[in-house]
């Protein structure tokens, strides 16, 4: 089991109070592809960051189980997640305008996530990164390793994400929206070779969007949040099937070439589900 | 490639501009004085056709705009006029005197730099915490004292009462006369010569004025460090270092600090004038022959032409400095289109 | 009688104008007394102006009385603070410094605020040509480090306490006007400008009556960090002779006569200097609290 995460809850302390942003969630994934499917304020980055440690440090975190194969998170040091961290787990953030440093070299930046973790010469690493460059289908690589950040599109950005992510050769991979940011012709195109690399691989993925058929496409299973709770939990192909009313209203919600709708629904939210 | 050589023109142009109000304002400043110069320089009961004499060569009964244009061709052949202190033209004792302050200013701003920049980093990966609210106190109460009173405890207590440091003055008496000056800053002049005492002695005397004004300095070099840092910290690209599994030294100074070094520059450059105005009063002080020495006793005389002439020249040396600064941000920058 | 204020100023809807005005100076009061730093400033500041006030009440003795038979003397029970070359009463002295640094601070920011609010609301309102030449002489002044222009206004004037303050003026007003322009560029697009345009206003009743008031809550955090710096610009001219001139027990210049009895009777000297350590220190402290209150992002 690569992650287990049992009732886990996390909370914010501001100068008005208490923000109870994730109420207990639960979640196991293997070497398979789990999406965390729903709406800003869901919770479902914050629970993928709080996996890698990745939270601000006044971030209250509590849970039964927060566990990356069989290593209990809550109590691990930052040295030890630093071992976990690249090697292990890689996080694919959303927009590379911003996730990527912006004074260095693209390639360099790959280069670094190879030798930190494989060593090497420094040429090594870049000649390592211009390889990863082309693995993920950016065509002339050496230009791009030398280009920096704001030089690049956004598709070309995320390709250099997942390059960089990938160098170590983790198990896991999570993807925390990273799609959003890309125009819509390149969005399938970034999931298709993120979902290609990681089967070829073997590696598990946790892959967080708020689209719900781009991600039932992509994954084996999808995991559907709202408010900080999991509402329902299913496999891909059954989703068209979802029983939970706000999953259904999520599905109904959706425009449609098939079948054309005067007016789109609008989903009412019921406090019941949040008990 | 053009667009940058435009942006550089316009730069380059409206520093030029600056350079000309500048002279405008120190020319204007030089003639507002209520002490007559032609009664300066030849005294109270000079005879009448003296004084117009002395007011033609002068250039005096002309009109304004004329006297204007007069000072800038003056100027541009590098004559600030004579010194009725020294009975030297001021731009030869500025020659004179300016290496013991620029010895002093960059010593300064080396080790308010080395000092003020790890300190803010520091406040700003702290922060919030004691440490960062400690190192910001130490920073107001830099900014609190006024440069002159610093100076005065510094000799009261590391002089006077510790007998720590050296007097005032550059050097020791029996150094005086015996080191050939070459660059005029005696630390690399002694050096040269090969006199390792005069050096230490020469070390000795900077001490104090010089960690007086890093401290100065240091505190609004670690202030700016630590805003930069603080906004640094927040990208995107901090948490994708940390995620790559980078150590915390690494993901500071490798990836946070880079973003921001290049905005210190220009911070540095305003630290530089703010270290030659804390020269003024420091090198009163401690009776250092620089140009903030020359500028405060010409002052006190009522010599308006040194007075001028070093205004001035701080005034080009800060623009020039932000000049420099912009150019290295322009060709450093990798953000910079 | 305080629950009852408070309650009223803090009501989520209020109901007028005023109301709506006075929960929000309350808010920040609120938020300023969380400040520790800020508190401890705020207090030093208003024991400061107290002194200067009642400075004639307070004080011991006359301050411009000599006694030089009893001159540079240890502090003692009759002299609080000692005595300085001539004799006279340093704490009675002290006291009146007071005064004429509040006096020069005030009168500095008095010239200085309206003037920079105005000729930087004026450049970013009107933009083009006038922008540019207001903003090119500003560049200019900003040239300077500030003592270093001060002291040559001063030295083209007379030296005296009037020509410090004009020339610390001269030399102040520059950043205000740099700020009041980046408030008037951002506002000046907006909706509401327009509206004014539209039911005839005239630019400058805009620019006076609408455009400056805005600047004010960043005007005061500037104005307050600033004190600082004038302080000690005011008391580094005594010290060089250039400000007020003795007799007067200006801080700066009775460190300036003091400075030859450094070694010996230190204490003439620090006192003075301790006084403007903390009064600077002290408006540092509240300038700083306030920027985190009324503009938290950071400027």
């Amino acid at each position: 089991m690569l992650v287990d995460i049992q009732n886990l809850k996390i909370g914010f302390k501001s100068r008005t109070g208490f923000h109870q942003a994730v109420k207990g969630v639960s979640l196991k994934l293997g070497t398979e592809k789990l999406g965390i499917v729903g709406e800003s304020g869901s919770g479902k980055s914050l629970t993928a960051r709080a996996l890698m440690k990745l939270l601000p440090t006044q971030t209250v975190i509590e849970a039964d189980k927060l566990e990356f194969d069989g290593i209990d998170i809550l109590s691990a040091s930052e040295k030890q997640m630093r071992t976990i961290r690249g090697k292990r787990a890689g996080f694919i953030l959303q927009d590379p305008k911003y996730s990527l440093n912006p004074v260095k070299t693209v390639g360099s930046q790959v280069a670094e996530a190879w030798r930190t973790h494989k060593g090497g010469s420094k040429r090594a690493a870049l000649e390592a990164a211009i390889n990863l460059l082309e693995m993920v289908k950016i065509r002339d690589p050496k230009k791009v390793a030398a280009s920096y950040p704001h030089e690049v599109s956004g598709g070309m950005g995320q390709r250099v994400m997942i390059a960089m992510m990938l160098a170590p050769d983790p198990e896991l991979l999570i993807a925390d929206e990273p799609t959003s940011a890309l125009d819509a012709t390149v969005q399938a195109e970034i999931l298709r070779l993120i979902e290609e690399l990681v089967s070829e691989r073997g590696m598990g993925l946790l892959l967080i969007s708020h689209d719900l058929p781009l991600v039932s496409h992509f994954c084996d299973r999808v995991a559907v949040m709202y408010a900080g709770h999991v509402m329902e939990e299913l496999k891909a192909s059954d989703l068209l099937s979802a029983q939970h009313p706000y999953t259904r209203g999520l599905l109904n919600c959706m425009p449609s070439l098939m079948h054309p709708k005067e007016r789109l629904p609008v989903l009412t939210r019921d406090p019941e589900w949040l008990k | 490639m053009n667009r940058r050589f435009k942006s550089l023109a316009a730069t380059l142009s409206s520093v030029l501009l600056t350079l000309f109000g500048l002279t405008v304002l120190t020319f204007l400043i030089g003639r507002v004085m209520p002490v007559d110069p032609v009664i300066a320089a030849v005294g109270d009961n000079a005879p009448e056709d003296v004084i117009l004499r002395v007011r033609a060569e002068m250039g005096l009964d002309q009109p304004i705009p004329v006297q204007f244009l007069h000072y800038l061709y003056q100027l541009a052949h590098g004559d600030f006029g004579m010194s009725v202190l020294t009975k030297n033209p001021v731009a030869t004792d500025i020659v004179r005197f300016f290496p013991a302050t620029f010895e002093l200013a960059t010593a300064a701003l080396l080790l308010a730099a080395l000092i003020g920049i790890p300190l803010g980093v520091w406040a700003a990966v702290r922060q919030g915490t004691f440490t960062d609210q400690a190192i910001r106190v130490v920073c107001l109460a830099g900014h609190s004292v006024p440069v002159f009173m610093l100076s005065l405890i510094s000799l009261l207590i590391f002089y006077s009462w510790l007998d720590l440091a050296p007097g005032p003055g550059r050097q020791d008496i029996i150094f005086d006369g015996m080191i050939d000056t070459v660059t005029g800053i005696l630390t690399i002049d002694t050096l040269i010569a090969g006199d390792f005492d005069a050096f230490k002695d020469a070390l000795a005397h900077m001490a104090q004025p010089v960690i007086i004004l890093a401290y100065f300095s240091m505190a609004y070099i670690a202030r700016m460090t630590r805003a930069f840092m603080i906004d640094a910290l927040k990208g995107e690209y901090v948490i994708t270092a940390r995620a790559k599994g980078l150590s915390l030294t690494k993901v500071i100074w490798g990836h946070a600090f880079p973003t921001v070094a290049v905005q210190l520059l220009t911070v540095m450059a305003l630290t530089y004038a703010g270290l030659l105005e804390g020269a003024v009063v420091t090198e009163t002080v401690f009776s250092w022959p620089g140009i903030g020495q020359y500028l405060t006793v010409s002052l006190m005389n009522a010599d308006m032409n040194p007075v001028v002439g070093t205004t001035l020249l701080i005034g080009l040396i800060y623009v020039g400095l932000n000049l420099i600064a912009d150019i290295l941000y322009r060709v450093l920058d990798p953000r910079v289109q | 009688m305080n629950a009852t204020f408070r309650n009223w100023a803090l009501d989520e809807n209020p109901s007028s104008r005023r109301q709506a005005a006075w929960g929000n100076w309350y808010r920040i009061w609120l938020n300023l007394r969380g400040n520790p730093l800020g508190m401890i400033g705020l207090t030093i500041i208003l024991i400061f102006i107290g002194i200067a006030i009642f400075a004639p009440l307070l004080a011991s003795h006359d301050p411009a009385a000599q006694d030089l038979a009893n001159r540079l003397a240890a502090p003692s029970a009759l002299h609080w603070f000692g005595t300085d070359e001539l004799g006279r009463d340093i704490y009675s002295r002290l006291l009146y410094g007071g005064r004429v640094t509040l006096g020069m601070v005030i009168a500095v920011v008095v010239l200085v605020a309206p003037i920079g609010l105005a000729i930087g609301c004026i450049a970013g309102y009107f933009g083009g040509i006038v922008d540019t030449i207001l903003m090119r002489i500003t560049d200019i002044f900003l040239a300077f480090p500030r003592l270093v222009l001060a002291l040559a206004f001063v030295a083209a004037l007379k030296p005296g306490v009037e020509s410090a303050i004009l020339a610390i003026a001269l030399t102040a007003w520059p950043p205000y006007a740099r700020m009041a322009r980046a408030e008037t560029l951002t506002v000046r697009g907006s909706d509401f400008i327009a509206a004014y345009r539209l039911t005839g206003g005239s630019s400058w009743r805009i620019i006076f009556r609408h455009i400056m008031p805005l600047c004010v809550p960043t005007l005061i955090v500037r104005v307050t960090l600033d004190m600082s710096s004038i302080i000690i610009t005011a008391a580094s001219l005594g010290f060089l002779g250039m400000g007020a001139q003795p007799p007067s027990p200006e801080w700066g210049a009775m460190i300036a006569t003091a400075k030859r009895f450094i070694f010996e009777q230190w204490w003439v000297a620090a006192i003075p200097g301790i006084a403007i350590f903390f009064v600077s220190l002290a408006f540092n402290f509240l300038g700083d609290a306030l920027r985190d209150v009324l503009d938290p992002k950071g400027n």
